[in-house]
């Protein structure tokens, strides 16, 4: 033991890299009373091969003290801007209301999903025996606390306004459409840690934060959405951190040893089509429900995954990965995506907790523009039909029960590509029962692991068992307006059209564009 | 004279989100804190079973033996939720930094005799894992607790632990001129030296420890009562000399944030205390037995701290604890 003086006269100076290694990567140590596989036991769950993880490289170099000041200052700011919107009546200055059904929709899918990501990072914070790897994962895991308060404390002023918004984590446990995100999210919670970290860290946060992040902050710079978009610059820097731990580990887990590369490239395919599935949401989010549009679907799919996800796995190929499975089909798929995705919504709007609306002329030129191989040939007539059933007080509501796709949970909405007039509906049999899925992605994920997939808890379903009945409530006996009760959709208030909404009244009220003449005296 | 500016003002429609309505009423508007705070956690319909726990549901009332009506009535005296707990400790952070640029350009550390320099060696610096398993404890707690509330509280003390920890590490490397020798002998105590080796032992038990709620009373309750009065205390007292006041200012962090902890971890524990007489038994069990624990597992430091009467220090830390304890409604006796 070493007990003499170790004071020096004067201290030298160290690179920050030096400085973060000494505070950090010496804290932790091999057990010896208790065995290591015990201290950190969920390792050996997926057969990955760690041999030292003091290779790791560290993505980000913030001490605690560090953190601590950057981020007050960031918290400082947004702050100051969302008073400032709370106070000025900011929601009033957003281009339509019609706008606030993107935050309805990113409210109850996203941040439910930000929640489980800040419990999903501690457990990695937690399970990595590596003082570097375990610390990223606890900061990422604090931040995604931070975004799901923030984005609370966004919307918050919204909620007092708008409908739709009051319940928003009843909603993502409950809700049919959002048990599409949930499951998502629950796919990759239930996995082991280094499954859990790719889907997240890497298959969402690398490959797929510019398709969820990128359209809704940049719709709410569009449309005048001073409370979202400050919070959304307010969290950048906190992405950009969560974007190089996802590319960290994967090239960390890969130069470990060479028999991981067939594992993580099973975990690539599985988690890019889990992710794209969840995508379609956005899709329309972009091309349908955006008043002022920031880009198509196509063309955002076009940039941050074609180009730049084509280009991140030219860097990776040199491990021997490959583009995901199934890719080539997503490219196709963005010629109708949003079109498919809207039609069910506008078929389904009774049990949705945000409200739908058929395009105006404008939008249809747009979207004529932007899908030109697509669009006037199969989807202008269907919305055109539409119209004139609307106009004839006939507006087409679909009264049946969607069925879903075993691993996504989508409804089987969307078509073969090469025949837009055909359901693309793919079967297995497993353990004497017949699963339905609705592309081969899907079908390829369950038949992986199909004993995970079968207990999958599908909304549908579960109506027409009867299981969706507000706790304690007395059965209707209308499983549908039951349903509705169940999600903590009011009904007349949260769903239907934006046209005839109390939303809408409401807006046209404040706005001062009421022409409606006051009600007659009795 | 007062101005006044004029604003339209709107009705809202409603005050606050229906959760929040659920648990503080529905006619007032709600702090940030209550919105940012209870019933985030996922409740219904899970999908999957997780193949790390195969037996339970991901979020899962089961993975503690305390039994709650209601989970997410751990409420934090302080309100901390993110914008607030970095707030604060951007304040703690900034003073310390404060001393520590102090002693740094003064060369205060070539003032400390040669008895303090080896207490900080021998005392204080090995604390660094001990923080680091406190830091994975807390974290543990975060990740497998049940409720919103009590997550975010123990995701605090995870990253608190971890700026404790590095606090720590700039002290030896305050002493050792940047080196980092100070702190590879620190980890060479800490994993060889016969007298921190109980206490790695039991640190090690800690983090085997299955049971979040047990882990949260072996280190936030016990452990933490017991080793801040016996080996963090000595450096704060700054009585004495002008080294001792240096190092009072670079434990100061430490200090303060021991307190600020200590709101939190009572309010928990008193909570879950007051819900029923299993959970007070349950509670008392495991404060006995961590207790004696560690007890046993510091008595070899007390030993060696003998010159700053260590032996009373601990012996009246238990005294304290006990205190403590009995006034949260259970008792370790």
């Amino acid at each position: 033991m070493n007990t003499q003086d170790t004071r020096r006269p004067a201290g030298k100076k160290l690179s920050l890299k030096e400085k973060y290694a000494l505070m950090t990567r010496g804290l932790g140590w091999d057990t010896s009373y208790e065995p290591m596989d015990k201290a950190f036991d969920q390792l050996g769950l997926e057969g990955i091969k760690i041999h030292d993880w003091d290779k790791w490289e560290d993505p980000f170099r913030l001490t605690m003290d560090a953190y601590w000041k950057y981020q007050a200052e960031k918290e400082r700011k947004l702050y100051a801007v969302l008073d400032a919107f709370q106070q000025n009546n900011g929601h009033l200055n957003i281009s339509d209301a019609r706008y606030v059904n993107t935050l309805k929709l990113f409210f109850t899918g996203i941040t439910p999903a930000e929640y489980n990501a800040h419990r999903l990072f501690a457990m990695l914070g937690r399970q990595f025996p590596g003082p570097g790897a375990a610390i990223a994962c606890q900061m990422q895991a604090v931040d995604e606390l931070r975004h799901v308060q923030t984005q609370i404390h966004s919307i918050s002023q919204y909620n007092k306004y708008f409908n739709g918004l009051h319940d928003h984590t009843v909603m993502n446990d409950r809700l049919w459409y959002l048990s599409v995100p949930k499951s998502f999210f629950e796919d990759a919670i239930s996995s082991g840690p280094f499954e859990q970290i790719i889907a997240i860290s890497f298959a969402l946060e690398y490959l797929l934060t510019n398709l969820v992040f990128m359209p809704f902050m940049s719709g709410a710079a569009y449309n005048g959405d001073m409370a979202t978009v400050t919070f959304g610059f307010s969290s950048q820097s906190d992405e950009a951190r969560h974007m190089t731990l996802g590319l960290e580990c994967i090239k960390f887990v890969l130069e470990q040893d060479p028999g991981n590369a067939a594992i993580i490239q099973r975990y690539l395919d599985k988690w890019f089509w889990r992710g794209y599935k969840v995508l379609g949401l956005v899709s329309m989010m972009l091309d349908y429900m955006l008043p002022k549009k920031v880009m198509s679907w196509k063309e955002a799919w076009e940039i941050y995954f074609v180009q730049n996800g084509g280009s991140l796995f030219n860097d990776l190929s040199r491990y021997g990965l490959r583009m995901p499975k199934y890719w080539e089909q997503s490219v196709a798929e963005a010629e109708h995506l949003s079109h498919q995705t809207w039609n069910a919504f506008y078929n389904f709007s009774g049990a949705a907790a945000f409200h739908v609306w058929l395009p105006s002329d404008e939008d249809m030129a747009w979207l004529a523009e932007k899908y030109p191989n697509t669009f006037d040939q199969h989807y202008r007539p269907r919305i055109e039909h539409y119209r004139k059933l609307q106009a004839e007080g006939k507006r087409y509501y679909n009264p049946s029960l969607p069925m879903l796709c075993q691993t996504c949970q989508t409804p089987l909405i969307f078509t073969e590509m090469d025949d837009p007039t055909r359901t693309s509906h793919r079967q297995l049999e497993h353990d004497g029962d017949t699963y339905h899925f609705c592309s081969d992605g899907c079908r390829d994920i369950f038949a992986g692991q199909p004993d995970k997939y079968v207990s999958a808890w599908l909304p549908a379903h579960q109506i027409l068992q009867g299981n969706c009945v507000e706790p304690g409530a007395e059965a209707a006996g209308d499983p549908g307006a039951d349903a509705l009760r169940y999600f903590h959709v009011v009904a007349g208030q949260d769903n239907l059209d934006y046209e005839g909404s109390p939303d809408e009244a409401n807006w046209l009220r404040w706005k001062g564009l009421d022409k409606t003449p006051p009600a007659a005296a009795a | 004279m007062s101005v006044e500016i004029r604003v339209a003002s709107i009705d809202p429609i409603r005050q606050t989100f229906a959760r929040t309505s659920r648990r503080f009423g529905a006619d007032k508007p709600a702090s940030r804190y209550q919105e940012a705070s209870f019933d985030l956690q996922p409740r219904d319909n899970f999908h999957y079973r997780p193949v790390w726990d195969p037996q339970r549901d991901i979020y899962d009332r089961r993975r503690t033996a305390i039994e709650m009506r209601d989970w997410d009535d751990f409420r934090d005296p302080r309100q901390y939720y993110y914008a607030t707990y970095v707030l604060n400790r951007a304040r703690m952070q900034e003073a310390a930094e404060k001393s520590f640029e102090f002693v740094d350009k003064h060369g205060l550390m070539a003032t400390l005799r040669a008895e303090q320099v080896r207490d900080i060696e021998t005392l204080l610096l090995p604390l660094r894992h001990l923080e680091w398993a406190a830091n994975l404890n807390n974290c543990f707690v975060t990740a497998y607790c049940f409720g919103s509330s009590m997550a975010q509280g123990a995701m605090y003390a995870t990253t608190d632990r971890l700026g404790i920890a590095q606090y720590l590490s700039r002290i030896g490397l305050l002493l050792d001129g940047n080196s980092g020798q100070s702190l590879t002998d620190a980890k060479a105590r800490w994993l060889g030296d016969p007298a921190w080796q109980p206490l790695r032992r039991l640190a090690e038990r800690c983090l085997v420890q299955k049971d979040w709620f047990e882990l949260f009373v072996a280190q936030n309750l016990v452990l933490d009562s017991l080793v801040h009065p016996l080996l963090y205390a000595p450096f704060h007292s700054g009585v004495g000399d002008a080294g001792g006041a240096y190092l009072a200012m670079l434990t100061e962090f430490i200090k303060d944030w021991s307190a600020d902890n200590q709101k939190w971890v009572d309010a928990c524990l008193k909570i879950a205390a007051a819900e029923s007489p299993a959970n007070r038994a349950r509670l008392s069990a495991w404060a006995a037995e961590w207790k004696g624990l560690a007890l046993d597992a510091l008595a070899p430091l007390a030993h060696c701290a003998a010159h700053l009467d260590g032996p009373a220090r601990l012996e009246s830390a238990a005294r304290a604890l006990d205190q403590r304890i009995a006034k949260l409604g259970f008792d370790a006796a």
